[in-house]
């Protein structure tokens, strides 16, 4: 998701957006809504621009709010360093990836390190994209520079501070983690200092370590949070409790986007514990009823108890066997192309083959069920929850209760997954929840608000990966040359329509739904586009377009190299050449570490490979699976993973599993949402397949060492998953798969 | 109703019908058990009742009346001594992703050790069993495996 935005682009992006939710041209807010200076310790430099205000004869600074220390490190008098995160933390690691470049730089006591979430504000903002967001595994890739230059700047802080206190040149200083030294063996900790550092100016300019230098950076490192989340002590969104707040559910009408045609709530209103029901609008033009009550179960009994009909008559009913029809009919009719190569040579060429893919809706289905927790004010709104995209939702927010968005303050809290689904275009779940308040508040309940989705809520409401399918005609020589490849994308356009369509959907093609098409391999290629539009909300999930473009090429390249009887891991060698030096050393890597060629399989078995390179890192996977009882087997995965410097070894390890196991769900039996007359007819995890331990495979995650810039990894350990695990089993079939899940019929 | 949870007694007046999930988490305050699908699917909820992993998110407190509820904060607490192994093991393998799945999983992986014969190692196979019924999305299923091995290897 938006990895192919030019950066330069977004803050434009995000002023239309803040334009478009107060209805008036709008600047960003710049006041900062921090309280720096609490309890636990002084805010390192806090307000910098206003110290320097008032200091006779010094320049203003320059620096942005990204690039201010005051906003991001806090030192305690016991030496605590607080470490602010500018984005949502949410399995990823980032609460622990961040403070840990920050430290490397400030040359921090990692002991002493602790973390916490942003808010809404400026400060926290990426400070490339300009606008807060959580997605596209961006964070460690866009902030390296960002937290190394915070940490840097506060050391520089800590030291002018030392220096003035001894009166000694700051050149004679060094640090050692948390301490700073001095000559004649003056020593003092970091804790000591910071008030004194905090009155001082914060320098523009400063020098960043060596990497060689590194300590903390690059050691695999045990997450911040482990502690409290093996306790019951962390605290997610859907765990707030403000004092007299009450609990919603929503009664959501069964198609998407219809109406009321009658309510009877009498029944509801007299559920002990239930405070109001609530008509209000929803996403997508439709309607719901919102009863608000004690606690969640007696809401739920509540809403249990309301009589309604529902009025679908001005809206598209989807079925999925139709749809699959209208897909198919699309594929043959002509459309935007985003690739145009000659398919000329197509009708020659020695061997051809032709497939049909069919991928279905997909839903997030994080473990933590979508909530929001509002606190209405005359003029102000306090809003909680685990949110990928603030500042947006906090615009969104503004223009439902009729505020600015400086009026609005998002507390960003520690989520149980996402996998995109708290970051919706239209901010869905944060815009029902300040609807919901503010029927609530005028209805005499002045108290805050969390509403609270069920898994049935959330499986059934909407925003999902959507249904594709791909065509492809592939025409090779007997070497496996291929000599023209033509393809045909029929899906609906998740960008459109939103505030990013304007730069990510270009000529009718929207980019995210081909990403990872082509790339890296030199092929002739024709790539054809259709986005039919479907009454079904959809959404970036995991990899976004590289859920179903991997696979497909992945697949593909493998039924050539078995068609010309080459070793798949050759045949991609070739074609990567010497232009493509990561994909060979992530692909070597597993290929080494898994004997792939080497090692003789426990009868049954079959290699697998497939390599994928998603968010600017590779990810080469070799596996071994087997068939058992007429279902594919994963039994276990090796793999090579190129993502530049590894900022956190152990991390990057544990988001490569976690990606593949989201990508073995893909692959299981019930791994679909599918819709029946305007339905859908999955509702929890009974019906809705994810992995399950009784999935999981033995698994190794290799790392190629390297000393460049880190990119991402939170996404690109799913996508090739999938393919490999296919390409196993096509070895064992004869066959390929052609679908997700996986159908041997 | 009489409740008792971590081993202090509680008078809630709550629907019979209300799942201990809720009695737990709205009327006592104590979030650390999850909700994850309200339906004893995915194991977000699990609470030991007399000893025993139950889903508390469809459990009514009426069945709890008279028994001995226990939450990840008790078990986790110290005084637990396969809790705290559990737990320990859980930090060491570093297994918390987003982490809310995870007292789920430790309630399991706990009541799943305390009821192995004494000194019995489980096997791989066993603890697939044992642990098929929580869902973790984040997928640190190997992560659990390592953990639960270690745990029962530290309480021999």
């Amino acid at each position: 998701m938006l990895h192919n935005i030019d950066p330069a682009d977004l803050p434009r992006a995000l002023q239309r957006l803040v334009t478009h939710a107060r209805g008036t041209p709008a600047a960003l807010p710049r006041r900062s809504f921090l309280k720096l200076a609490g309890a636990s310790g002084l805010a390192l430099g806090a307000f910098p621009h206003v110290a320097l205000g008032q200091t006779a004869g010094a320049a203003a600074t320059t620096l942005k709010p990204t690039q201010q220390p005051s906003a991001f490190v806090q030192i305690a008098r016991n030496g605590e360093v607080m470490v602010t995160i500018n984005r949502l933390e949410f399995g990823q690691g980032v609460n622990t990836g961040l403070p840990m470049i920050l430290a490397e730089e400030l040359d921090a006591d990692w002991s002493l390190v602790r973390s916490r979430h942003g808010t809404n504000d400026v400060a926290y903002a990426d400070p490339l994209f300009g606008i807060h967001l959580t997605g596209g595994s961006h964070t460690i890739k866009n902030s390296y520079t960002q937290y190394r230059e915070l940490g840097a700047r506060a050391r520089a802080m800590l030291l002018n501070a030392a220096a003035a206190q001894w009166k000694v040149d700051v050149a004679t200083l060094r640090t050692r983690a948390g301490t700073v030294l001095g000559p004649r063996g003056l020593k003092t900790g970091y804790g000591e200092l910071a008030e004194a550092a905090m009155a001082l100016p914060v320098p523009e300019k400063v020098t960043l370590k060596d990497p060689k230098d590194f300590r903390i950076i690059g050691r695999p490192t045990q997450r911040l949070d482990a502690q409290a989340k093996t306790s019951g002590k962390q605290d997610f969104g859907i765990d707030v409790h403000l004092p007299g707040q009450l609990t919603a559910v929503v009664a959501r009408p069964p198609v998407f986007g219809s109406s009321l045609a009658l309510v009877d709530d009498s029944a509801a209103r007299a559920v002990k514990g239930v405070k109001a029901v609530l008509r209000v609008p929803l996403d997508g033009g439709g309607e719901g009823v919102a009863v608000v009550a004690e606690g969640y179960w007696q809401a739920t009994q509540g809403r249990d108890a309301l009589k309604l009909e529902w009025d679908a008559s001005k809206v598209e009913k989807v079925d999925s066997e139709k749809q699959l029809a209208q897909y198919r009919e699309l594929a043959g009719q002509p459309g935007p192309r985003k690739l145009d190569a000659d398919m000329a040579p197509l009708a020659t060429a020695p061997q051809q083959i032709e497939a049909e893919f069919i991928f279905p809706y997909l839903a997030h289905a994080a473990m933590e069920p979508l909530n929001c927790t509002v606190r209405l004010g005359d003029n102000r709104a306090e809003i909680w929850m685990g949110s990928q995209s603030a500042g947006l939702d906090a615009a969104a927010a503004a223009k439902v209760l009729g505020f600015t968005p400086e009026q609005v303050v998002v507390n960003v809290l520690m989520a149980g997954g996402g996998f995109g689904r708290r970051f919706s275009s239209t901010s869905d779940v944060v815009v029902e929840a300040c609807a919901i308040a503010k029927a609530a508040r005028t209805a005499g309940l002045d108290v805050p608000v969390r509403t609270v989705w069920s898994r049935e809520d959330d499986m059934k409401g909407g925003y999902y990966r959507p249904m594709h399918l791909h065509r492809a005609k592939i025409g090779f020589d007997d070497k496996g040359k291929v000599l023209a490849w033509d393809h045909v994308i029929v899906a609906q356009s998740i960008l459109t329509g939103t505030v990013f369509a304007a730069f990510q959907v270009k000529d009718g093609i929207d980019a995210s739904a081909t990403e990872g098409m082509l790339t890296p391999y030199p092929l002739p290629m024709r790539l054809t586009v259709h986005h039919p539009k479907l009454n079904v909300p959809v959404l970036w999930w995991r990899s976004v377009g590289s859920t179903h473009t991997a696979f497909v090429m992945e697949t593909l390249l493998d039924d050539i190299a078995r068609a010309t009887k080459q070793d798949p891991v050759a045949y991609r060698m070739a074609l990567f050449g010497d232009s493509h030096p990561r994909h060979r050393a992530a692909l070597q890597l597993a290929v080494d570490r898994s004997g792939y060629g080497k090692a003789k399989l426990s009868a049954g078995r079959a290699w697998g490979v497939a390599v994928h390179e998603s968010f600017d890192s590779v990810v080469a996977y070799v596996v071994e699976a087997s068939i058992k009882d007429g279902q594919p087997v994963l039994h276990r995965v090796t793999s090579g993973v190129h993502c530049n410097l590894a900022v956190n070894p152990r991390s990057i390890e544990a988001q490569v599993q976690g990606a593949a196991v989201m990508g073995l769900s893909t692959c299981l039996p019930g791994s679909a949402i599918t819709l029946k007359d305007g339905i859908v007819e999955q509702s929890n995890f009974g019906d809705f397949t994810v992995a399950r331990i009784t999935d999981m495979p033995e698994f190794a995650v290799h790392i190629v060492p390297s000393a460049d810039p880190p990119t991402g990894i939170g996404e690109p350990g799913l996508p090739p998953l999938a393919p490999a695990f296919a390409n196993a089993i096509a070895q064992l079939t004869g066959k390929p798969l052609r679908q997700l899940p996986f159908n041997l019929a | 109703m009489q409740l008792v949870v971590n081993g202090r007694e509680h008078t809630v007046d709550v629907d019979p019908a209300m799942p201990i999930l809720w009695a737990l988490r709205d009327t006592l305050g104590l979030t650390g058990t999850k909700f994850g699908c309200g339906a004893a699917l995915c194991g977000a909820c699990t609470v030991h009742l007399d000893g025993e992993a139950v889903r508390s998110c469809s459990t009514p407190v009426s069945e709890a009346v008279g028994k001995k509820i226990a939450t990840i904060e008790a078990v986790t607490a110290g005084a637990d001594r396969v809790g705290a192994a559990v737990q320990a093991a859980w930090i060491k393998h570093d297994v918390a992703q987003c982490g809310y799945c995870q007292s789920g999983q430790i309630m399991s992986a706990t009541a799943f050790i305390k009821a192995l014969p004494r000194g019995k190692q489980p096997t791989p196979e066993e603890i697939d069993t044992a642990m098929a019924g929580n869902i973790c999305r984040c997928g640190t299923y190997a992560r659990i495996r390592a953990a639960i091995a270690d745990a029962s290897r530290s309480l021999v």
